[in-house]
């Protein structure tokens, strides 16, 4: 009898989720499909509004990472108007959003992601969990990850105003300066990220990276993928979040492509499938070729590692001798780990601490200049920015008087969306197998593959437990279910 | 989550859900910082899906009114939204719309402007980088060669949480302000007296005008209307003065006037003030008497200046506001 493992709903995720695996008579992995079942459809009601709104309406797409649709709305109102803000407002944007990257990055490495390594993998799930993490490393640490996160969030608020929902942005630059004061707050709080950036890679490298075990499930593990990787890059090929090109480079490493963001439509397309309310983005050049892997295959991931693989190296000193550490111990770029993505997202937080303190010590910083004007009629813009999430593409038409016609929109998380089929599809088939008791310790190995992408479920990141809730119904054909399996 | 003190009276069942929302509402929710554990001493957290490990079937499992209070965020937009509000209207005595969307539909409510049909046909197929030539919609079953796939149906309109079960309590805002939430909570937690049913709590009865430290004259000011990006603001002068929409008059304060600290007018994420039902009647009669004009010409063709009027005054607002949808 054919079976099917049904995990509804997969709630770590930042919305809804649903992973479907069905099985073999056999009783191994057939196929996976991971749905999403739910759309609000930002892209038809965007129009009509004023575009200088929609900075304001796009963070309503995700409550977790508000910041990077702030941003990339932002870069595309300017670009509908055809201004280029003065380097002041450029540089408080840049600078607000860095600490938007550390805030994510410290919450996803220590509530999500160090439970599994930390803890361990199959550790009992009452203890695979942040506060598993804060007993294994201390009180005082556990303190410590709060306070930074806390202090990035303040940084967040001074400079985007609302908490959650930023309002820094209007077409041309920025409503609100800083003053000298504050600035030299923000000075001294960079340095405390760059220290904790520190302190999270030593983590990393004595936790994970001494422990033979750990290395070998990231390495050999069921989760490796070929797939080819994306990433903005600035002038010299070097990973940037806020602005310049994006890059992608192939299974082997090789220039795939490297475009302005104008040009994305050149490069990037998305299909449809009737079985998920997500579109599934590929590369246009190479075509549609399924869920498959390798060179010829069309599917692409933009993660903190494809960033890494995609650019040539980091634009700050610690950050770039980190990067060299991560590409000596994994055999040199492009990786294809898919759990180095975790130790991607640390370096990515020690070059946003790096460059948070290179924005707050520019002179610049504190400038009045935080507006050009609008002397262009408005009519088309593409704004790129680098989500935690993936590479996140806001394009915007609008009639003469500023008025949204059309609004297209592709999402950090949805570059992965094949990826994390195709990911969890292998890891269920290496670690679901005939004659294999489906445990807690299985279902999180499998939850493991997804929990890399940190597909903007980081909600969760701010509380305690650090489980993804998970039953699995094993069913027949008729849908009846035979066994149900789960963690408690 | 279980509380240390296992001594203090009989905790409270909470759950907190989302239905079409961004995440926004729970992280406000975790923003309690260190009054979480204030929280967790009062209350069992019985579901959760954001956080903890319990399931629809959990819910299904429990008795009905089992749940002492639950906070439904997210608009009903889809079928799987609509079979939660339910769900948990049965199993909860103390049923709460928390934030923008539950309470008046939010942001994801702006989708009545259009429909099922008009946003399917934009998102999967003409939007320019999507290639779909059999025009592929997603359907509710799929079948596949190992099996019937499923999705949750999405509806033609948005509702908010009270037009699909009976709300007891309204907490607005997009997300509403951490600090307005643990003040309800602990009312509920120490017996307070709670407010008649229906009442919108963790908000004041009168408009952001009155926390608003911008300079106002009270003169009928208005000469004409402007757009933010029109104005050279001065961080100093009442929005509206300077010609610019801003819903504070039509809108709940309670806030901290956050978006304005911000040099951004108010958008009215909190709903109207206790003396309006509808946010755009309430906008209207408020900018009717600060419009320097006494010619009803006149008057019109000020008005007439405003760029989209509708999805600006009922911006959070369109479901459960008199309008509720764009006839199509």
């Amino acid at each position: 009898m054919s079976k099917r493992i049904t995990i509804d709903p997969i709630t770590r995720l930042e919305g809804h989720g649903k992973i479907e695996i069905f099985l073999t008579d056999e009783g191994d992995v057939d196929n996976v499909y991971f749905q999403v079942p739910e759309l609000r459809g930002f892209e038809k009601f965007c129009e009509g509004r004023p575009v200088e709104e929609l900075a304001q309406i796009v963070t309503k797409i995700c409550g977790v990472c508000p910041g990077c649709h702030h941003m990339a709305s932002g870069k595309a109102a300017d670009a509908v108007y055809g201004v280029e803000p003065p380097p002041t407002a450029k540089k408080l944007r840049e600078l607000f959003y860095m600490a938007h990257f550390v805030h994510s990055h410290i919450a996803h490495f220590y509530a999500l992601a160090a439970p599994d390594f930390v803890v361990g993998p199959t550790a009992p799930a009452a203890e695979r969990n942040v506060l598993g993490v804060i007993n294994k490393v201390g009180v005082e640490i556990g303190t410590e990850v709060l306070k930074q996160r806390r202090i990035a969030q303040e940084i967040q608020a001074l400079l985007g105003g609302h908490q959650t929902h930023v309002v820094m942005n209007i077409p041309g630059g920025v409503r609100k300066g800083l003053t000298a004061e504050q600035r030299d707050d923000i000075v001294e709080k960079s340095k405390g990220f760059i220290e904790f950036s520190k302190f999270s890679l030593q983590v990393f490298n004595d936790i994970v990276l001494g422990n033979e075990t750990y290395v070998d499930i990231i390495l050999n593990g069921p989760y490796s993928l070929k797939l080819h990787s994306m990433g903005m890059v600035d002038e010299n090929n070097k990973v940037n979040f806020y602005d310049g090109k994006v890059r992608v480079v192939d299974v082997e490493g090789n220039e795939h492509c490297k475009y302005a963001p104008n040009d994305y439509m050149d490069y990037v397309e998305e299909r449809v499938e009737p079985w998920s309310y997500l579109k599934f983005p590929f590369l246009k050049k190479i075509g549609w070729k399924g869920f498959v892997e390798g060179q010829d295959s069309g599917v692409y991931q933009a993660t903190p590692l494809s960033r890494l693989n995609a650019a040539d190296g980091m634009a700050t000193p610690l950050a770039q001798v980190e990067y060299e550490r991560m590409y000596e111990t994994l055999g040199g770029s492009p990786v294809h780990a898919t759990l180095a993505m975790h130790w991607a997202r640390l370096v990515e937080l020690l070059y946003s601490a790096e460059r948070a303190l290179e924005l707050a010590e520019d002179p610049d910083i504190i400038g009045t200049d935080l507006r050009a004007p609008l002397d262009n009629i408005p009519n088309e813009g593409v704004g790129i920015v680098e989500a935690q999430r993936g590479t996140l593409t806001h394009h915007y038409w609008t009639d003469k008087k500023g008025i949204v016609t059309k609004a297209n929109i592709v999402v950090g998380t949805t570059n992965n969306n094949a990826a994390i089929c195709m990911s969890l599809k292998k890891a269920a088939q290496g670690l679901i197998k005939k004659g294999v008791e489906v445990n807690d310790g299985i279902l999180n190995m499998v939850e493991m593959a997804f929990r890399a992408y940190d597909p903007c479920f980081s909600c969760a990141t701010h509380n305690q437990p650090g489980k993804m809730p998970l039953v699995v119904n094993f069913r027949n054909k008729e849908g009846e279910i035979v066994r149900t399996a789960s963690r408690d | 989550m279980e509380a240390t003190d296992k001594k203090t009276k009989p905790k409270i069942k909470l759950a907190v859900y989302w239905g079409a929302a961004c995440g926004g509402c729970c992280v406000s929710v975790l923003d309690v910082h260190e009054s979480l554990f204030d929280v967790v001493a009062a209350a069992d957290l019985v579901f959760w899906p954001i956080a903890l490990d319990f399931k629809y079937k959990d819910v299904e499992a429990m008795a009905d009114q089992e749940i002492d209070v639950t906070l439904y965020n997210g608009a009903v937009r889809n079928s799987e939204n609509e079979h939660l509000a339910h769900l948990l209207r049965q199993k909860t005595k103390v049923l709460v719309a928390y934030g923008s969307c539950a309470h008046m539909g939010g942001i994801p409510g702006l989708g009545n402007f259009s429909d099922r049909e008009g946003i399917f046909e934009r998102v999967y197929d003409t939007t320019e980088s999507t290639v779909n030539p059999d025009k592929l919609r997603p359907q509710t079953e799929t079948e596949m060669k190992e099996g019937v796939l499923t999705l949750p149906e999405f509806y033609n309109d948005v509702r908010s949480l009270d037009q699909v079960v009976d709300v007891d309590y309204y907490l607005p805002g997009c997300p509403p302000q951490t600090e307005r939430l643990v003040e309800v909570f602990m009312a509920i937690v120490t017996g307070a007296e709670l407010p008649p049913k229906g009442s919108v709590v963790g908000a004041l009865e009168k408009s952001q005008c009155d926390e608003c430290e911008r300079k106002k004259t009270d003169n009928k000011t208005i000469k004409e209307f402007r757009r933010p990006i029109d104005i050279q603001d001065d961080g100093e002068t009442c929005f509206l003065e300077q010609g610019v929409i801003c819903m504070g008059p039509a809108t709940r304060g309670g806030c901290g006037v956050r978006c304005i600290e911000g040099n951004a007018p108010c958008r009215g994420c909190y709903g109207p003030p206790a003396d309006a039902m509808d946010p755009g009647a309430k906008m209207m009669s408020a900018i009717g008497t600060m419009i320097d004009a006494n010619e009803e010409e006149e008057i019109e063709k000020i008005v007439d200046q405003i760029d989209d009027p509708a999805g600006t005054f009922y911006r959070f607002s369109l479901p459960g506001s008199i309008i509720r949808r764009k006839l199509l």
